[in-house]
């Protein structure tokens, strides 16, 4: 094994800490999206607290790697990690949304870690298809990530950055599909069936890498493989439970955005403990 | 003798940009060779200045801020229905918001692209551009202007348009002036009427003045800055007059007459709008007939500036 036991076993805990942040800081009678929150926390994990290379004490570091959630809407699942990850006070997770805080329901530029404004789907690819054709002009060794909904690959934009990205051969660009068969309403397989996602990002000229979105050592293993590649972006189809490690939340499509009662939230912390 | 198409002004103008600074980048998608982007591709050594992103015009705008967040200074430019109205969304969200370094150049603007039709006239883009927090829009009066205001866009932070004119026409502005955001210029002093004009109609008032001289004394102010817009200008320029009329290619809703009746708001002074009447363009033969057809000539702002006069 290419990883330590030990390693894999604290990453999956960070995954369960970041869900624990994300339900604390959604907490009781408020919406919040708990369900596309839980199946990238793992990834998310694995990228702040293994993969990337990020500085919390000085976020905008010249020689960082880059991290965009393009899903923006689990904005919440990225401060948490950025918190854990020491670029801003814990304790400070729960005042998101508090009017003049700069913690914002999406992601926000100016917020420390932040990359880019996320929140308009099918966006976030691109802007990161054009940080790393930047850095790789300048040849600049910074890998740069984008966490893409699976429900996000109706917007045709997506395939626009994907077939750009393929022309300008990004080697240094990763995007992972956070791929829950879920979106808002309902499942992706009843409204505009995407599948085969993995042949559509082949089609598209990328790297493709096929992973379960929950175990650790295969998050690691694709994450490194795709920094192997030398001619192409890498596209990882993380297959993920939207609303993982919570029971009554998994594949629950009603999660996406919803206010927990008092009874679920302490159950739910039950769980992911 | 000063180059006449704003097109070119561009084009010329941003391989001047490129030769002095690496990080300038011309992002085209597939109209390179109508932009004008085209001359940085083709100029040597500065292949790499040019990012041919095809015709996706969404992704264009949302890549260039991605580049923009590593320290590129992007310049993104296609038809103005297409480089802002089709990008609008990412306009909005990827770059404005976070006041990205991105320069967008909506070119064949207004009905300069007068063949093509309603899908090719954009006469609205100044009124969805304007509202956008932090956008800067400007509207250059001929070739002159648009190099001074590529040359500003280059040297200064932020989100900015620049609307470009297709066809050529002699300059009215002076060579080498510096461009100053925000600031009306009074190109003929007058005290009967003001009339506020951008682009190519800044022309068609400097001839209504001319036409109306001995009978309406009449100021011509060349706005070449939308917005910002300096209030205070406005209004100072507006006292000296008892009537304005503004004059822009583009709907009467929104664009230049709806930023000067904003900056006039409080005062007593009567505005009056040459523009196309909230309709979309058509197809003609020639950059007159469309311009006549839909109420944008000369003797549109002659006719209107006597209204207002005898008001």
């Amino acid at each position: 094994m290419a990883y330590s036991e030990e390693l894999l076993t604290s990453l999956k805990e960070k995954g369960q800490l970041l869900r624990r942040d994300c339900i604390k800081c959604i907490g009781v009678g408020v919406a919040g999206h708990v369900g596309g929150s839980c199946s990238s926390a793992d990834l998310v994990a694995a990228l702040y607290f293994h993969k990337m290379k990020v500085d919390p004490k000085n976020p905008e570091w010249e020689d960082r790697d880059y991290f965009l959630l393009s899903k923006g809407h689990v904005a919440i699942l990225q401060y948490a990690a950025l918190a854990e990850k020491g670029f801003f006070p814990v304790d400070d997770l729960p005042h998101c949304k508090d009017v003049g805080f700069y913690l914002q329901g999406h992601p926000h530029l100016g917020t420390p870690g932040i990359e880019a404004g996320t929140g308009s789907l099918g966006q976030g690819l691109s802007l990161g298809s054009g940080m790393a054709l930047g850095l790789k002009m300048d040849g600049k060794k910074n890998r740069v990530y984008v966490l893409v909904g699976d429900g996000e690959m109706d917007e045709g934009q997506i395939w626009e950055a994907a077939m750009s990205s393929s022309a300008k051969k990004l080697n240094n660009l990763c995007a992972i599909i956070d791929n829950n068969g879920l979106q808002a309403q309902g499942k992706i397989a009843d409204r505009l069936p995407n599948e085969p996602v993995a042949d559509k990002w082949k089609a598209f000229g990328w790297n493709v890498i096929e992973i379960d979105g929950h175990n650790m050592e295969e998050i690691l293993t694709a994450l490194d493989d795709a920094e192997k590649c030398t001619d192409r972006p890498t596209a990882i189809v993380a297959h993920t439970v939207k609303g993982k490690g919570i029971s009554f939340a998994e594949n629950v499509v009603g999660f996406h955005n919803r206010a927990l009662t008092q009874e679920e939230y302490d159950k739910a912390l039950e769980e992911l403990a | 003798m000063a180059e006449n198409n704003q097109r070119n002004a561009y084009g010329q103008t941003l391989v001047e940009l490129c030769r002095k600074n690496k990080n300038i980048v011309a992002l085209d998608a597939d109209l390179g060779g109508s932009t004008m982007g085209k001359m940085v591709e083709v100029e040597p050594g500065m292949e790499e200045n040019h990012i041919e992103m095809g015709i996706a015009e969404a992704n264009m705008l949302s890549t260039a801020g991605g580049l923009a967040r590593v320290g590129k200074i992007p310049f993104c430019s296609s038809f103005a229905v297409f480089a802002a109205g089709r990008a609008y969304d990412q306009i909005r969200q990827s770059i404005a918001i976070g006041k990205l370094n991105v320069k967008i150049c909506g070119s064949s603007a207004g009905c300069s692209d007068f063949g093509d039709g309603a899908t090719h006239q954009s006469i609205d883009d100044l009124a969805y551009l304007r509202v956008i927090p932090n956008m800067s829009v400007f509207v250059p009066a001929d070739a002159n202007e648009t190099v001074a205001i590529t040359k500003y866009m280059a040297e200064h932070e932020g989100p900015m348009y620049i609307r470009v004119n297709r066809n050529s026409y002699d300059n009215v502005t002076p060579e080498n002036a510096t461009f100053v955001p925000g600031e009306p210029v009074v190109l003929r002093e007058g005290s009967d009427i003001a009339v506020f004009a951008c682009g190519i109609m800044t022309v068609k008032a400097l001839e209504a003045a001319k036409q109306l001289e001995g009978k309406i004394s009449v100021k011509v102010v060349n706005v070449p800055s939308i917005k910002p817009l300096n209030r205070d200008s406005v209004i100072a320029i507006a006292k000296t007059v008892k009537g304005v009329v503004t004059a822009e290619e583009h709907s009467v809703i929104g664009g230049l007459g709806g930023a000067i009746a904003e900056a006039l708001r409080l005062e007593p002074t009567p505005v009056e709008f040459v523009g196309v009447e909230d309709r979309f363009g058509e197809s003609a033969h020639n950059y007159n007939d469309i311009m006549n057809h839909l109420g944008l000539t000369t003797e549109h702002i002659v006719e209107t500036v006597e209204k207002m006069n005898a008001r």
